[in-house]
């Protein structure tokens, strides 16, 4: 496997130079980051180039980098995530764009590439609020209908903004907001880098 | 001049058809489907949000909640993506027992499947065969973890017990004599495997009598054949997985590609398709569970041979037995480390596919290097699949609806998350 991905990691330099933000190798995996200006671009190439072949977007996925580490971030906050495969070569990659401005998150659809990307684009903009530029269907697709804000967002709350309940008087079901306080049962602890660590006492 | 106007139908979301909550809203022309706009999300019950504030053990009861069908496969993908992130390898035993209940799930999996798809489509008695085979596997489940659904059996570092030596058993009741009790309870007098050994050796003829009811039963044909035909090329760009993609005649199987578990060791065959429609679709499924008995009964072999421990003896990542945490200072605070605070997984991302009954199920996980995740994205086989619904039912009739349904073997625990 891992002679396979040396083998993709020398491809995708020959194709693309100097065009790529960064490429990383880690746990036999391999990670491209492109800038956002590019990525439909490169995201064309990785489809139609013979060498490379990416006929499946297994996966995508956006990511909200704002508590990451559980510091304030410096840089670009909304990042979308898409796993490719190419069956003819047996070989995954992971592409990986960050959105320009963190207020109006806006990335390129690569809808017209990979039909499957239609509704984990509309997945993305429901769950982070990341619009894909030139997706011809951006609705939203997990939470309800007439929802506001978005869940997977680090500052929306897990309990939520409102609830429903059944009113008898009214014999109908009404929103309010909730009444559930948010609690964490097991605080979230970022340790020392060789805190235990696995072998490590 | 008449004026022709088409007729909008909303099928669900409590339709027995829908497998679930599933909300249709088709266009139609007459009886025949002009575009199709899959409503999901009822089901939608945040699983990523929650494992965000989970430690990284507890998600792994949350997987056996996405897909319903298939609860041990799901854990199967998170704990392989945790194992990965900390840079270790379940034991080998651990490896064999996984692989074995992933094929007991998968054949599971095809029961329910199967099953409900013949009783879509008016073959009612499918699904009181496939339920008795299913009630088998359900007791090795409970066997194995105490639960018939959900297991939460697979934990990171390997599986959390080894293979019991005893069945649960049958007991007298107003409706059992002893006669029916002796014949209900007479495979289950060994371990597990002995139990299993004996499925293993009886599936074969229970899928010949599957085939006797399906596969050359002319309204079933009538029914499936010719229906959502996907070509090779569309079901890749589609990002069609598992049966779905193998259907339309694309050798494709992660258990052979990228082998994970104890894939590498076994023996078993991969059927593909050939019309790419749901017949060839139904015929792979058929043909995937006589290999997973194969390779169950592989399984059941090895695991006789070969005791051994079936988790990795590392406190950061795994309990101490629990006799030792009795006893010992050391371990009692790492069992109490463990379940309080959790497993500290180093910084990283992974992504940790398995070739799960529907398809590819993924996991994508980000670490921080905190004691919870920071990002779990679940991918999951049915979403890409419902998805390309308006492309497969454009220009079939509303029943070959209910047909595409069936075959695509839709779960909504598993599409909504």
């Amino acid at each position: 496997m891992s002679a396979r991905l040396d083998l993709l990691s020398k491809v995708l330099r020959n194709v693309f130079g100097g065009r790529l933000a960064s490429m990383a190798m880690d746990r036999g995996e391999l990670t491209i980051e492109v800038a956002a200006v590019d990525y439909f671009e490169i995201a064309r190439i990785l489809h139609d180039h013979t060498g490379l072949d990416f006929e499946q977007l297994i996966d995508l996925s956006g990511v909200d980098y704002s508590a990451y580490g559980g510091k304030p971030r410096q840089g670009k906050r909304f990042a979308s995530v898409a796993h490719l495969l190419s069956v003819t070569h047996n070989w995954r990659l992971r592409l990986r764009t960050f959105a320009e401005d963190d207020g109006f998150p806006v990335i390129d659809s690569v809808c017209d590439l990979w039909p499957a990307a239609n509704w984990y684009e509309r997945e993305a903009f429901d769950l982070y609020g990341i619009l894909y530029n030139g997706h011809t269907d951006l609705r939203r697709i997990l939470t309800d209908y007439g929802f506001t804000g978005h869940p997977l967002r680090k500052d929306f709350p897990v309990s939520g903004h409102v609830e429903m309940r059944y009113d008898a008087e009214a014999k109908r079901v009404l929103y309010q907001p909730v009444t559930v306080e948010p609690r964490e049962n097991t605080p979230r602890i970022v340790r020392e880098a060789s805190y235990g660590d696995v072998g490590h006492g | 001049m008449v004026e022709i106007r088409n007729y909008t139908l909303n099928l669900g979301p409590q339709h027995p058809a829908a497998h679930g909550v599933l909300r249709l809203v088709l266009e139609l022309d007459g009886e025949v489907v002009e575009r199709a706009d899959p409503h999901i999300g009822l089901l939608h019950r945040g699983t990523e949000k929650l494992a965000e504030t989970r430690t990284w053990v507890q998600s792994v009861p949350y997987m056996d909640r996405l897909d319903y069908c298939s609860m041990m496969c799901n854990e199967h993908a998170y704990c392989l993506a945790v194992e990965k992130l900390l840079g270790i390898e379940a034991p080998e035993r651990a490896r064999y027992i996984r692989t074995m209940f992933d094929e007991i799930t998968r054949i599971l999996n095809h029961l329910m499947s199967l099953g409900s798809h013949g009783l879509d489509i008016g073959a009612m008695t499918m699904i009181l065969y496939t339920f008795r085979e299913r009630e088998d596997l359900m007791d090795a489940y409970e066997a194995v973890c105490g639960a018939r659904m959900h297991a939460a059996y697979y934990r990171p570092g390997g599986v959390y017990r080894d293979l019991p030596e005893t069945m649960p058993k049958y007991k007298a009741s107003r409706f059992k004599n002893e006669k029916a009790l002796k014949r209900l309870n007479a495979a289950r007098e060994g371990s597990l495997l002995d139990f299993l050994e004996d499925f293993t050796g009886r599936f074969p003829k229970c899928c010949d009598e599957y085939e006797t009811l399906l596969t050359e039963n002319r309204i079933w044909k009538q029914r499936t054949v010719g229906i959502g035909v996907v070509s090779p090329e569309r079901a890749l760009a589609l990002g069609f997985t598992g049966p779905m993609l193998r259907g339309s005649g694309i050798a494709w199987d992660l258990r052979r590609k990228q082998p994970y578990a104890a894939y590498d060791q076994v023996d078993f065959d991969i059927p593909i398709g050939k019309n790419g429609d749901c017949y060839d679709r139904y015929l792979c499924r058929m043909a995937e569970m006589r290999q997973s008995n194969r390779i169950v009964r592989q399984c059941i072999a090895w695991l006789r041979e070969n005791p051994g421990p079936v988790i990795v003896d590392n406190h950061k990542v795994a309990p101490p037995r629990r006799e030792k945490m009795k006893g010992n200072m050391e371990e009692l605070i790492h069992h109490f480390k463990l379940f309080s605070e959790g497993i500290h997984v180093p910084e990283g991302e992974v992504y940790a596919a398995i070739e799960h009954p529907k398809g590819e199920f993924g996991v994508y996980a980000i670490s921080d290097g905190a004691n919870k995740p920071y990002r779990i994205k679940l991918r999951s086989p049915g979403f890409p699949h419902l998805a390309a619904m308006d492309e497969l039912s454009r220009g079939h009739m509303i029943a070959d609806v209910v047909a595409l349904i069936g075959t695509m073997d839709l779960v909504f625990g598993d599409i909504d998350r």
